[in-house]
């Protein structure tokens, strides 16, 4: 450092620059677009308050309505909650099953995610809504084949513990539950088998090389390492799950929100001011959800350089 | 019967032969430094010890305990992955590339094991963790993330998360490799110290002046044999085989023309 203190001619410049006072680059192009975003938004504005097609006052009642409010909490709320648990637990199971050593368990997520993902959603939730018919008798557990094995045997009765009727399982609220849940789970796996495989390897060696058994390895390094790269490919998912809610018509599930929504809107003849009820209200349910999305992220993206991450910001809505 | 003994153990990757009989004996205590070339199979080795890799033949002991495989009348049985898990727990290891766990504070790792596999109440372990940090010189960066340790800092935390199970042996894997030039001494320092109290190691390293300081005996591997073992003063200072004077020559001029 001090040689090249040295090497600088003394008899240079006796002034030394200063802090630069430079003019900065013009951004003509910004400016345009302001002018035209604004006028775009002003006209959207005008749009809103004087048609009369919207017919606020309209919307906002019907947003009010005890079976709407009921249908947003229960039917896509709840049901997305729901769902995604299932998803999410079921997606990083089948994950662990496929990138396991053991060609079965492998082999039974690999077949699991073939099937539900093929299936359309509002198929499967149909199909949920219907499979009551495959079980005529109720759903029993116990003993597989016991009528089987106890005629063998020359015995008789059953080896049934409990038997659950199949007509109350497949319908409503638990069908769309299950039936979302599952497909989710499929696509739950693939986002997890991705964040799995993006852990370093070297993290399970260390976990290893010190003694931890194969699960607390996966548990304790593997997965929360995962987690920085499933969470914001899953925020989209319940985004997307979010509005798949609307599919639980087809199972049916009566008490969702469009469905009411719908019916408060043929009675009164008034289709449009329904559809801004509709979007108002998954507008809402989304900010909400990016919001917690932002949490998690931070939660999970600690240790990984120094400052939280940026706010999450999910590529659009996502694939429904 | 010495603390690490390794007889005829050959291990192949796709019909590519890495290690081809290696025969090693580390007493208690003992420093052994592993040098030779890269691919001469060093890491492998050390990686068949704690059985990150199986090995193909021949058999390692570790204080008398057959490695990976249970001896019932002269017949080898497999051990489970749990039974494995079991065996590692006495052997420490420290990784070229660190491999602390990103997500958990230097204190986090090195608590995180002995709680975890041992058992042991958090407060104990938290308690021996600071005098292993403070052992290493890092007791003020308790709460650091890895990402916000030098390289240097990094290895000696992974050094005491290692030493928090209390293992028998140490194995080091290029421990000085991926650190910059100026950071190797600190990492090199906690190691001799190490050395000076009595915990056997085995250390794969390119670092002479280490190897001949701090070595009990140093083993020259090429091509997946032992070309030449002994102590430093013999091995490094006066090597007898033609391979082992070429790769010391080599590591000088590259040392002195870098």
């Amino acid at each position: 450092m001090s040689t090249e203190a040295e090497a600088r001619p003394a008899d240079a410049a006796p002034e030394r620059p200063g802090a630069i006072n430079a003019v900065p680059v013009r951004h003509p192009g910004r400016w345009v677009a302001i002018v035209v975003i604004v006028v775009l938004v002003a006209m959207l504005v005008h749009l809103l308050v004087t048609n009369k097609a919207f017919d606020w006052k309209f919307v906002f009642e019907a947003m009010n309505q005890q079976p709407v409010i009921n249908g947003f909490l229960k039917g896509t709320l709840l049901v997305t909650v729901l769902s995604m648990i299932v998803g999410v637990g079921g997606g990083v199971l089948l994950a662990v099953m496929r990138l396991s050593d053991n060609p079965i368990l492998s082999g039974v997520a690999w077949v699991f995610t073939w099937f539900f993902r093929s299936i359309p959603r509002y198929i499967l939730l149909f199909t949920m809504g219907t499979l009551g018919i495959l079980f005529p008798q109720g759903i029993a557990f116990g003993v597989p084949f016991d009528w089987k094995i106890i005629d063998w045997l020359g015995m008789s009765g059953d080896w049934r513990f409990f038997t659950l009727d199949a007509n109350q399982v497949f319908t409503g609220l638990v069908a769309g539950v299950i039936g979302l849940g599952l497909s989710e789970a499929a696509y739950m796996a693939e986002i997890a088998r991705a964040g799995i495989m993006s852990v370093d390897p070297g993290q399970a060696e260390a976990a290893e090389a010190l003694g931890m058994s194969r699960g607390k390895v996966m548990r304790r390094v593997v997965l929360p390492q995962a987690m920085r790269v499933i969470v914001p490919p899953t925020g989209n998912e319940t985004i997307a799950m979010l509005k798949d809610t609307s599919l639980l018509l087809a199972v049916p599930v009566i008490g969702e929100l469009f469905y009411q929504l719908q019916s408060i809107g043929s009675n009164f003849y008034k289709t449009f001011p329904i559809a801004v009820a509709a979007t108002l209200f998954y507008l809402l349910a989304t900010s909400v959800l990016m919001v917690g999305q932002y949490f998690l992220e931070r939660h999970f993206g600690r240790g990984f350089g120094n400052k939280a991450p940026r706010a999450a910001r999910p590529a659009g809505a996502g694939g429904a | 019967m010495p603390l690490v003994h390794a007889v005829n153990v050959t291990k192949s990757f796709h019909h590519n032969e890495v290690l081809k009989g290696i025969d090693l004996d580390v007493d208690r205590g003992q420093v052994v430094c592993l040098l030779g070339p890269s691919g001469s199979g060093k890491t492998t080795f050390l990686r068949c010890i704690n059985q990150l890799e199986t090995i193909d033949g021949g058999r390692i002991w570790v204080d008398d305990e057959l490695m990976g495989y249970a001896d019932r009348d002269g017949k080898l049985y497999r051990l489970k992955n749990k039974e494995i898990a079991a065996q590692r727990r006495e052997i420490g290891m420290v990784f070229q590339r660190f491999n602390l766990f990103p997500h958990k504070t230097a204190l986090e790792n090195i608590v995180e094991a002995p709680t975890q596999v041992k058992g042991e109440p958090r407060k104990t372990a938290r308690e021996r963790a600071m005098k292993l940090l403070d052992r290493v010189g890092l007791a003020d960066r308790c709460n650091a993330y890895p990402a916000q340790l030098s390289g240097g800092q990094q290895q000696r935390v992974a050094i005491a998360r290692a030493l928090a199970m209390q293992p028998k042996l140490m194995l080091f894997d290029e421990p000085t490799s991926a650190l910059d030039p100026e950071l190797v001494g600190e990492v090199l320092a906690v190691m001799r110290e190490l050395a000076l109290d009595g915990m056997t190691m085995i250390v794969v390293t390119h670092e002479m002046s280490f190897a001949r300081e701090v070595a009990d005996t140093v083993v020259f591997m090429d091509g997946g044999v032992v070309v030449e073992a002994g102590p430093p003063k013999d091995v490094i200072s006066n090597p007898q085989h033609s391979r082992t004077q070429a790769f010391l020559s080599r590591l000088r001029s590259e040392h002195e023309h870098p």
